[in-house]
């Protein structure tokens, strides 16, 4: 999926540049986070056997052979920040060193496998672990989704950069489908590997699985008989994760307006992938209006300001706005019923 | 670092480009890329032009055409998938020797392909007359942040390394009659990417720990200063600035 120059154009080149350029600075912080002052010498060592381990052809059938990708297993090993920063880290060497993926496209490179493919694969790993139990079967099961999607998660990124910015006019259906469409078959033979190496790791070292750290139990001591826990050193950490949680909020917020509000003046205004699949094949008059197609901001675009630019910008803006207060409550309810429920807890599991 | 760990595209001379600054070089190569990429791709005779510039280039770095023409062939999955666009493009069509091809696709394959094969080109000519060391201060001196340039350098130290072990184990399944054939194998071969990742994060510790006992606190120091002059950047620059003049010519054309 190395992207080469000339496949997406200057300006869409350049805007993911800037993308990556600021998700690279991100993960920076957040890896010195993970690794503190270790960060160099861990961090380049992860990279180094992301590299190598591209290198290790898995023999699918009849001489035909696969390899790696590395976002999900480098997001589950390492975290998302230190795995997302080695995969940039990785796609940079290859392009200055080996030519593999062009220098301009560099941007759309590390967005499509750094950003989207570790984001996604983080997430969906978290989700999972969240809701299974904890087990190590549990990790190993959720390694096997996180990478079955995030793969094609990227080449759908590739598709959506492709429809903004690429240089043939393919038509959009085409390419998600054989994209996606390969990248689902790509997607379970790296599933299958990651989950087979994640079960390898925490088999002998379960302590360097990042994605693993739940399953830590407590030390307990067992004195007179009885299981007692053992008092807990060092537990200075959450204080200092909370505050650049708070920095790494605001600037997410910042970004996503500037994204929505700015960029999107220069987003192309011919019709979405679905759209324009629909009035090829001529059903876009059978559908039915959309129940909220009279309402404020419908077809992002807020109805009484005639500029189209200022207009779908302002609609981004209150769109991003909405899904903060929105996705903020949320969170908020969540947590508060969580320690609610927490606090009814501890006093009874102190006591056995 | 020494002889040996030059990388396998290095070719070791000592001709003018050799000598450059590696940020000059760097700047320069990315500058042309851009150019290139952004020139019109009506405008053929122009990549015929930049393809010239380049031969130029190779021709004072005395990088033989076979060994340049050699490390072109990793453009080739992107050749196949340009040859596919003229028949799954949209738009107006023409025939070609009996196949019904789309206009627009043919553009969109030539513009791949120039494109990409002149980015490819550049590439390789940086990286086959820059060493690896030079290459990470260039990128240093570019100014790029100081943490990720300490990470892709120690990438590309136990970059051998790690691919070694990865070959000693290979060696050490082989030599016990494994032989992977198929998807039964996988099992195997995942198991010693694991055992790959313990060691290579156990080795980064003892890396960190040798460095910590040497003095290390979050920074390397650059011994090798590399600087250059303004006559230096204008050789170097001298390749973009060309191109650029082409670019403009193909546009205003």
């Amino acid at each position: 999926m190395h992207v080469p120059d000339g496949f997406i154009d200057a300006p869409t080149s350049a805007v993911t540049g800037v993308v990556a350029a600021a998700a690279v600075a991100v993960s920076l912080r957040g890896a010195r986070r993970e690794l503190d002052e270790r960060t160099a010498p861990l961090a380049g060592l992860v990279a180094a056997f992301i590299f190598a381990v591209q290198m290790l052809n898995f023999p699918v059938a009849a001489g035909t052979s696969g390899h790696l990708l590395g976002g999900a297993l480098a997001a589950i090993l390492v975290g998302p920040f230190t795995g997302a920063l080695c995969i940039s880290v990785v796609l940079l060497m290859q392009g200055i060193l080996f030519a593999d993926g062009g220098l301009t496209a560099l941007g759309v490179n590390i967005t499509n496998m750094a950003i989207v493919g570790v984001g996604v694969a983080y997430v969906v790993f978290r989700g999972l672990v969240k809701v299974l139990p904890k087990t190590r079967r549990s990790i190993t099961a959720a390694s096997f989704v996180a990478s079955v999607v995030s793969v094609p998660a990227a080449a759908l990124a590739f598709t959506l950069l492709f429809w903004i910015g690429g240089t043939t006019d393919v038509s959009i259906g085409k390419v998600a489908t054989a994209m996606v469409g390969v990248h689902l078959l790509i997607g379970i033979g790296e599933a299958a590997i990651t989950a087979l190496t994640i079960g390898a790791v925490i088999a002998v070292r379960p302590d360097l699985v990042y994605g693993a750290r739940d399953l830590r139990q407590p030390l307990k001591l067992r004195i007179g008989g009885e299981l007692v826990d053992a008092p807990a050193a060092g537990a200075g950490q959450p204080v200092a994760a909370r505050t650049s949680r708070r920095t790494l909020w605001i600037g997410g917020l910042v970004t996503s307006l500037v994204l929505a509000g700015f960029v999107s003046f220069y987003a192309s205004a011919s019709p979405d992938g679905l759209e324009k699949v629909a009035q090829d094949k001529g059903f876009a008059q059978s559908a039915e209006k959309h129940a909220n197609a009279d309402s404020l901001l419908a077809d992002y675009g807020v109805k009484d300001i005639d500029n189209a630019r200022l207009s779908g910008g302002l609609a981004g803006v209150i769109g991003v706005g909405a899904t903060v207060v929105a996705g903020t409550g949320i969170f908020w309810a969540v947590r508060r019923r969580r320690t609610d429920g927490a606090a009814d807890v501890s006093p009874a599991s102190t006591s056995v | 670092m020494g002889a040996g760990h030059a990388h396998r595209l290095y070719r070791h001379g000592h001709s003018p480009v050799h000598g450059l600054p590696p940020h000059t070089k760097l700047a320069a190569t990315f500058a042309f890329v851009v150019v290139v990429v952004s020139t019109p791709r009506e405008a053929m005779w122009a990549f015929g032009l930049y393809a010239v510039l380049l031969a130029l280039v190779a021709y004072v770095a005395r990088v033989p055409a076979g060994f340049l023409l050699k490390r072109l062939l990793i453009e080739v999955p992107f050749v196949a998938f340009a040859v596919l666009m003229p028949f799954v493009a949209e738009g107006e069509r023409v025939e070609v020797l009996g196949m019904s091809l789309s206009v627009s696709g043919l553009w969109g394959a030539w513009n791949v392909l120039a494109k990409g094969t002149l980015g490819v080109a550049a590439s390789v000519l940086l990286a086959s007359t820059t060493e690896l060391r030079e290459l990470l201060l260039g990128l240093q001196r570019l100014k790029l942040p100081p943490l990720l340039v300490q990470i892709a350098s120690f990438m590309i130290r136990y970059g051998d390394v790690i691919t070694d072990e990865m070959r000693r184990m290979r060696i050490a399944r082989e030599s016990r009659g494994f032989e992977a054939s198929g998807v039964r194998h996988w099992g195997v071969l995942a198991k010693s990417a694991g055992a790959l990742f313990i060691r290579s994060y156990e080795r980064g510790e003892r890396v960190h720990l040798a460095m910590v006992s040497r003095g290390y606190a979050g920074s390397m120091p650059v011994i090798d200063e590399v600087t250059a002059s303004r006559a230096q950047w204008s050789y170097a620059l001298a390749l973009p600035f060309a191109a650029l003049v082409v670019c403009l010519l193909g546009w205003s054309l």
